[in-house]
């Protein structure tokens, strides 16, 4: 099988493996650079479970190839938090209880962060229609609206702190 | 709402003890990637078993042929039913005591069953070996409907079975047969429907999987794997593989973070014990994990029960009697997780939430050539069918005598002064209050003006439904008088630790899989003994470390390892009662406790905290006392707990499409004192959300042939965010009288409760034009055909 050297940039950091083609990106994140955070639910593109940020869109990681992210930015739950703690997705997910058994919660984050890139200040629809290709079977959806909604609601309040 | 025990919480919030909405311990580490679920674990020399699986229902093997997948690069071997049948370890008993094949040597049964396993050193490696094996197969004609597979001319299923002449499992029985038909005989009006309770899957997003690491010098094994009930689990592979020297001490059994389990992890499927022999027969560490493929189509399925069920009643609408006749469709084995002398589960719990008179239930299970299973998907064993259809066939009498439905409920109610209520089918209910319920739950949704626009829609030619249903749950399995699985008493256990510095480490018998055990098990232990929860680590899973317990299902983890925290925790309290006396110097008697600090009665400022006994436990004891601060309790609950609730359920129906929409859903529960009101919140959330799929959307079918037509989350609908409503949910508080913290157990009363909520609601949007029943799951074909039919379409 044809080997092929893939750089990618996660969560900032630049990572060079030489792969083969039908190596599935979830793959190279788990298995080769040892992030097991984003998980694999599906294998169909249909759960959600392995959902990272390939240059700021969410993508579900178990159908693409490596070799298709090369040269991209990669985002996964690991590189939430920062050195100030968890970001106010991760926060409000706690807080709102948003997360059972957390499965598909790495999934979840990285949809709702990228939603909440786009829209400052989703509606309940907004959020709903989101995360409707990340399948939750504990939480019953009802806390993780909440927790996009306190995401969404402390990043404004802290950005209307830091004008004053 | 009420949403604290009865006198809200008695701790402050820095101990943290029942009645806190504590934020969860355990979701730092999921919030941050750093879970530690079965396929994050990695061994050195790891390999990979992936698993060939029949293609056809029904046949016999005539020849596999590994020679191609082991000329693939890194495939190390290949093994079938023969090569185990050399160990004879080709087979399994199930935990109900039945038997399956762990690899077949002659015989597939049903699709997507384990033909032979490939081992590998990389899991792209082990499925290109999956790939090359060749397997010849002779098929038979399968027997796929139930009800044909009692006929007299139905093939045998399992010749393997000794003195098994057809497909009949067992037949089951509860009630005063010929009493319950003399009141069917005179009574004024008897309704009846027929109904089934579909097979469904449980669908956790994290499927099943293992990572067996025998080593040959010290001839021990240790398993990772997804299981709820580690401890079982390590007894039955000591059953299974004590003849090969896998004695129990040289077994420990892993259960790590689970991604969801619902029961579905409670069984021992064939994968794992596959991944086991490889690993004793290479020496090397062997991971199995399977594809959401193959968890749909193999894995253990729930529910299938047609039932038949006719109410007695007079012609006001009072309920006399009930009779039931069900057929369980069990697959080709009976590979449920019930207790042993329930092979029914809990069904005779089927009478419900109503007094009457007698009461008859009566179940045939059978073989098919479909997955075994029947396994408890968040459900007490079988409660789920038994409460689906108690509460589908009450609305049709409701509608027989003309009555409203949550009317008709509330005259037929076991009244709050009646308990501890013997119900006609044996059980003695603790405690209930089931008008409370209903009244908070007609409140919140505001009943009265949803008849009234729901009249004024019907004027308009709108279809609008209303759905009531107010179920009894019964779990928390169980007495040891009558609970067992394969003979194992179905206690639970605790044991608490003090350390000197006054934090604890308390470990469990149970096994969390999202319910949050590692906060309220923490809350427990901090309401008995006053310790904060914060300090308080549990740990669960590793049966070398935690004590021997029955695992996490049918809600069992609160009504019985719960306890056993209580129990230990008052232990470890009255030892420090007598420290405290020592350290005071004055007597037991002379001592007042308040969470966290005994103090002298009358002079509140001579006082010791907790955490001074626990220093003194190994630093300052008492003449003659045992050093250190630890206690053990194993828990036989003196009875079963008996939550209940309320749920109305407010629907709209599209006549173009016949798609069902759930406007509202109100659900008000009882689950006794509750612990920590978050999470009991989030349980019925969830709990409503699995009972919204297969009242809507979910079933498990397969054609003729045997050919799953549900196998992959195309076809098998599990409900997006968009489907699924915001939950409302609001609290009686009953406390159980029996339970040391008066608590229920709350995981899988809304699964119950929700599908007859959501089937009520629309055969009420349809019941003025003759519909007195739907079949779940409610799909929008069937609902259109039923407008077709009545000509209200568009």
């Amino acid at each position: 099988m044809a080997r092929h050297n893939v750089t990618v940039t996660v969560n900032g950091e630049a990572h060079s493996r030489e792969v083969d083609s039908r190596l599935l990106l979830v793959h190279l994140i788990r298995d080769e650079l040892a992030l097991t955070g984003t998980h694999i639910g599906c294998d169909t593109t249909h759960c959600g479970a392995c959902t990272v940020l390939v240059d700021g869109v969410p993508t579900k990681s178990c159908t693409v190839l490596a070799v298709q992210a090369d040269g991209a930015e990669i985002g996964t739950v690991e590189g939430l938090a920062d050195a100030n703690g968890m970001s106010a997705l991760q926060e409000g997910f706690m807080q709102e209880h948003g997360l059972q058994c957390g499965f598909c919660t790495p999934g979840m984050l990285m949809t709702g962060t990228a939603l909440l890139a786009a829209n400052a200040n989703p509606s309940e629809a907004e959020i709903r229609e989101a995360i409707s290709g990340n399948l939750c079977r504990c939480t019953g959806y009802v806390n993780i609206v909440k927790a996009v909604q306190y995401a969404a609601a402390k990043t404004a309040a802290d950005g209307a702190g830091e004008d004053n | 709402m009420a949403a604290e025990t009865s006198n809200g919480p008695r701790t402050s919030a820095k101990i943290c003890g029942m009645g806190h909405s504590m934020k969860r311990k355990e979701d730092p580490r999921f919030l941050q990637g750093k879970g530690n679920y079965i396929d994050d674990h990695t061994l050195p020399g790891m390999l990979w078993l992936d698993i060939v699986r029949s293609p056809i229902a029904y046949g016999k093997i005539v020849n596999i042929d590994a020679s191609k997948a082991l000329e693939v690069d890194g495939v190390l071997a290949v093994l079938t039913g023969k090569d185990l049948e050399a160990y004879n370890l080709h087979w399994m008993p199930t935990l109900m005591s039945d038997t399956q094949m762990v690899l077949p040597t002659d015989t597939v049964m049903y699709q997507s069953q384990e033909v032979a396993g490939v081992i590998a050193t990389s899991r792209y490696a082990a499925a290109d070996g999956v790939a090359a094996v060749e397997v010849e197969y002779e098929p038979m004609t399968p027997v796929i409907d139930p009800f044909k597979a009692l006929e007299t001319d139905a093939p045998v299923l399992r010749t393997d079975k000794e003195g098994q002449e057809d497909n009949r499992i067992w037949h089951w029985e509860a009630g005063d047969k010929e009493a319950t038909d003399r009141i069917f005989d005179e009574a004024d009006v008897v309704v009846r429907e027929k109904m089934h309770v579909p097979r469904i899957h449980v669908a956790s997003i994290e499927t099943c999987g293992c990572l067996a690491d025998f080593n040959p010098v010290e001839g021990h094994l240790t398993v990772y794997m997804t299981t709820q009930a580690p401890h079982a689990i390590r007894t039955v592979l000591a059953l299974v593989a004590g003849h090969v020297g896998l004695s129990e001490e040289k077994i420990r059994v892993v259960s790590p973070d689970i991604g969801g389990g619902f029961g579905g992890k409670v069984p021992v499927y064939p994968g794992y014990v596959i991944a086991i022999a490889a690993s004793v027969v290479l020496g090397k560490p062997v991971k199995w994990i399977e594809d959401r493929m193959e968890n749909l189509q193999a894995d253990s399925f729930a529910r299938d029960y047609h039932m038949d069920a006719e109410i007695a009643a007079d012609s006001s609408g009072k309920i006399r009697a009930l009779r039931i006749k069900t057929l369980a469709d069990h697959g080709y084995s009976d590979a449920q997780a019930a207790p042993s002398k329930f092979p029914a589960g809990l069904f005779s719990i089927c009478t419900g939430s109503y007094d009457m008179e007698q009461a008859y239930a009566e179940v045939d299970a059978v073989y098919t050539n479909k997955p075994p299973g029947g396994v408890a998907y968040r459900c007490s064993f079988r409660v789920t069918e038994a409460v689906h259809c108690m509460e589908r066939i009450v609305d049709t009498l409701a509608h027989k005598v003309g009555k409203d439905p949550a009317t008709l409920r509330e005259e037929n109610f076991i009244p709050k002064e009646a308990f501890p209520y013997h119900s006609p089918l044996g059980w003695e209910y603790d405690s209930g209050d089931y008008q409370a319920a209903m009244d908070m739950a007609k409140e919140m949704i505001g009943y009265d003006d949803l008849r009234r626009e729901q009249a004024e829609k019907r004027e308009r030619g709108e279809l609008m439904g209303i759905g009531v249903c107010s179920f009894t749950e019964v779990l928390g399995a169980g007495p040891s008088k009558d609970f067992d699985i394969l003979g194992i008493k179905m206690f639970d256990s605790a044991e608490v630790r003090v350390h000197p510095t006054g934090k604890a480490i308390a470990r469990f018998g149970t096994k969390s899989q999202g319910q949050g055990h590692e906060t309220t098990y923490a809350q427990i232990i901090a309401e008995e003994l006053g310790l904060p929860a914060a300090h308080v680590q549990v740990e669960e899973g590793d049966t070398d470390t935690a004590p021997y317990g029955l695992g996490t299902y049918a809600s069992r983890s609160t009504p019985t390892a719960g306890a056993a925290g209580v129990m230990a925790a008052r232990k470890l309290r009255d030892k420090a009662r007598k420290i405290a006396a020592h350290l005071l110097e004055v007597g037991e008697e002379d001592l007042e406790w308040e969470p966290g600090t005994f103090s002298v009665k009358g002079a509140p400022d001579k006082s010791v905290t907790i955490q001074d006994c626990a220093f003194a436990a190994y630093t300052n004891l008492p003449e003659g006392m045992e050093p250190g601060m630890e206690a053990t309790n194993y828990y036989d609950p003196p009875n079963l707990t008996f939550p209940f609730g309320t749920y109305i359920c407010v629907v709209d129906i599209d006549r173009g499409t016949g798609e069902v929409t759930v406007r509202r859903f109100v659900a008000v529960d009882d689950c006794g004192n509750i612990i920590n009101p978050m999470i009991v919140q989030g349980q019925i959330h969830g709990g409503l959300t699995q009972g919204l799929g297969p009242a809507l959307f979910e079933e498990m079918t397969y054609d003729e042939d045997g050919n799953n037509l549900a196998g992959s989350f195309m076809d098998y609908l599990v409900p997006t965010a968009v489907e699924t409503p915001a939950w409302e949910t609001g609290h009686t508080v009953t406390p159980s009288p029996h339970h040391p913290l008066g608590a229920k157990g709350v995981g899988e009363s809304a699964t119950v409760g929700a599908p007859p909520a959501i089937a009520n609601a629309v055969v009420d949007a349809l019941a003025h034009l003759g519909v007195t029943h739907m079949e779940i799951p409610i799909r929008p074909d069937r609902v259109w055909e039923v407008l077709r039919e009545k000509g209200v379409a568009i």
